[in-house]
């Protein structure tokens, strides 16, 4: 059986069962006779809980876990917050049991940490959930689970991963986690992250399919777990997780390094992401800021227009999440393929050929403006860059241009604070932008390349065409000149160039892109080390090399076929 | 009372470490220790108080400090926010 979850440590693991249950029994509520002696038995269980947790903190220091046994030394700080103790004290001088009070209490505080609507805080209210529940087992007198005993080869399946059950845990004893909880920014995923276990989270039914000792298969990459695998499934696996050990201590090695070429050339590698939250995680693998925040999310789903103050505010987020590092932020990328009612998009016979992105700001003041707006608040909390999409024409830049300028006045006027010089740059994405490259060079703080759609627009090829796929290429000389011609013109007028499309972490076009000269690679999270690996490959001479024989040759196969040839010889 | 505004300049803002971090120290003076921001007003010796403001990298705050040792507790507190909560 196979089931999927959250994708939320790489790695697969195959071993057997081990279901662990966190929580406390149901609480048998009770008014207690002597409020004293019910404080003092809070007090005792209070104690016990700080005695344990440092204890379980120590031991995770001597295992060279600094960050888990920091969690744990902050459970103890949070639990000793007079702010928490005297409200439990007063419930319990009410007349509420010692459970029921540490239960009332602490979930008052769960509830005002997820109300903040802020991502960090709001998995703080995780700790505080895991505090509780160990508080109350203390006072019920149950032990601990201590999964430092376990056999050799064992996957946990529990509902949610707590600080306190990683102590004593190894990568070499637990093959991986299974929780029915938590997202890829959890303490669950974060834990298990920094013990180098796979993980999958947010498994729905696995706690109830499996029981101690069934087999088990834990994929943390594609995200899914499988339940009593065959013969066949154990052996690809097997391979998998070796290839997976091979690759990663490869890539172990450019976490926290410059990007940079064998000849030491600095180049940047950011990342494109979708939403605040994504930044975080695009942080965690390494990113070196954002290159692309794509800002659609803030307005699908939802029956009106967000406001200025809802878009600042998730700016703003992202912008402090990279504090100091660049985030370049595209303004609305929308058409009539998407359906948001109140935009009023019109039905068309060719929405990539019509109607959207910028062509539909431009006609839209109020709702654009909104979002210039917010975007130059922003970058009074970061390195805030803005970037438009769909550009075809100098006219369109201009417009742009004087709009943001408006905006400029009517912050100022506001008193709002703001970086006035904040970037303004272009996608150039469309063959007419292309051409017309040298001269919007002279217009814009910056140019990114999306290959996705400058590979369509120059081929005339839509990539979900079965029929057409084979003209929809990165590697067809006519894309890859296109690309060229756009670094030599940002690279002439002194700006940066970078390139936003999935082409930015093809390893096979490392060589090329390198020597025309791209400043920024901005790629999924998950690939930023494997191009800071892929970058580190080349010097500036063999590539300048490989692309001029590349760029000789006359057709997309024969390209891809050359620069494939040259990966595989460079990387055996 | 004695009260200061100052700029959170730690990119974290108040979280978990800052915030403990802060505590800590504050819990070494006798005054009380209000932070005012955003139009909250939070207990400055309460870890769960001011993790739960939220109070992030770029804001502004007031420190308001009363009691015995209210100038000293003062000057510690912004001398801790203003040197980045012990950010390196």
């Amino acid at each position: 059986m196979l089931i999927y979850g959250i994708a939320a440590s790489e790695g697969v693991g195959i071993g057997k069962v081990k279901v662990v249950t966190t929580s406390p029994r149901s609480i048998n509520y009770f008014t207690p006779e002597n409020i004293d002696e019910e404080i003092k038995r809070f007090q005792k269980a209070l104690d016990g809980f700080c005695e344990d947790t440092k204890k379980m903190a120590l031991e995770l220091e001597e295992a060279a876990s600094k960050k888990e046994a920091e969690i744990l030394n902050g459970h103890i700080m949070m639990i000793s917050d007079p702010f928490v103790t005297t409200q439990i004290t007063d419930e319990i001088n009410n007349g509420s049991c010692a459970e029921a009070a540490v239960e009332k209490i602490l979930n008052s505080v769960i509830e005002m940490f997820k109300a903040t609507g802020d991502q960090l805080t709001m998995e703080r209210a995780t700790d505080v959930e895991d505090i509780k529940s160990r508080l109350i087992m203390h006072l019920q007198g149950i032990e601990a689970v201590n999964l430092s005993k376990v056999p050799k080869g064992t996957v946990v399946v529990t509902d949610d991963l707590t600080p306190s059950m990683t102590v004593g845990i190894t990568g070499e004893i637990i093959y991986g986690i299974v929780t029915a909880k938590g997202g890829y920014t959890s303490h669950s995923a974060i834990l298990s992250r920094a013990l180098g276990i796979p993980a999958v989270l947010s498994t729905s039914g696995v706690i109830e399919a499996v029981k101690d000792g069934d087999e088990i298969i834990i994929d943390g990459m594609a995200g899914c777990v499988i339940l009593s695998p065959t013969e066949e499934e154990i052996v690809k696996y097997t391979k998998k997780a070796e290839e997976f050990a091979l690759m990663k201590e490869r890539l172990n090695a450019y976490k926290g390094k410059p990007s940079v070429t064998a000849d030491g050339d600095i180049h940047e590698i950011v990342a494109n992401i979708g939403s605040p939250a994504d930044g975080v995680i695009a942080k965690n693998d390494d990113a070196e800021g954002i290159g692309l925040l794509r800002t659609e999310f803030l307005y699908m789903n939802r029956p009106s227009a967000p406001l200025e103050e809802e878009q600042f505010e998730a700016y703003k987020k992202v912008a402090e999440t990279f504090a100091g590092k660049p985030v370049v932020i595209r303004t609305l990328d929308i058409g009539g393929d998407k359906e948001v009612p109140y935009l009023n998009l019109p039905k068309e016979d060719n929405p990539f050929l019509g109607y959207r992105a910028i062509r539909f700001c431009l006609n839209n003041h109020d709702l654009f403006q909104a979002q210039l707006k917010a975007l130059l608040r922003a970058s009074a909390y970061g390195d805030i860059r803005i970037m438009i999409p769909m550009i075809t024409n100098l006219g369109e830049v201009r417009e742009v241009k004087n709009l943001r300028n408006q905006c400029i006045e009517e912050l100022t006027k506001e008193g709002k604070k703001f970086n006035p010089d904040t970037p303004l740059g272009i996608m150039v994405e469309t063959p007419a932008a292309c051409i017309m490259a040298d001269k919007l060079a002279k217009e814009v703080d910056f140019f990114s390349i999306g290959t996705n759609d400058l590979v369509g627009y120059t081929m005339v090829a839509d990539r979900g065409n079965s029929q057409v796929q084979n003209l929809y290429t990165v590697f067809d000389p006519a894309v890859l000149r296109s690309i060229k011609q756009i670094c030599k013109a940002a690279n002439k007028a002194g700006i940066p160039v970078g390139m936003c499309g999935e082409a930015a972490a093809d390893p096979a076009l490392m060589p090329v892109l390198l020597a025309f000269g791209l400043d920024e690679f901005s790629v999924s999270h998950e690939k930023v080390l494997n191009t800071r690996y892929n970058m580190s490959l080349w010097t500036k001479t063999e590539a300048d090399h490989i692309a001029r024989h590349a760029l000789s040759r006359d057709s997309a196969s024969s390209i891809k076929r050359y620069l494939n040839d040259k990966l595989k010889r460079r990387t055996k | 009372m004695v009260n200061k505004m100052v700029k959170v300049t730690n990119s974290q803002g108040f979280h978990m470490r800052p915030a403990t971090m802060f505590i800590n120290e504050m819990a070494k003076y006798q005054s009380n220790v209000t932070i005012k921001f955003n139009g909250l007003t939070v207990n400055g010796k309460s870890l769960m108080s001011l993790i739960a403001a939220c109070i992030k990298f770029g804001s502004e705050i007031e420190i308001v400090c009363e009691g015995e040792d209210e100038e000293a507790t003062l000057n510690k507190a912004v001398e801790l926010i203003e040197s980045g909560l012990g950010e390196e």
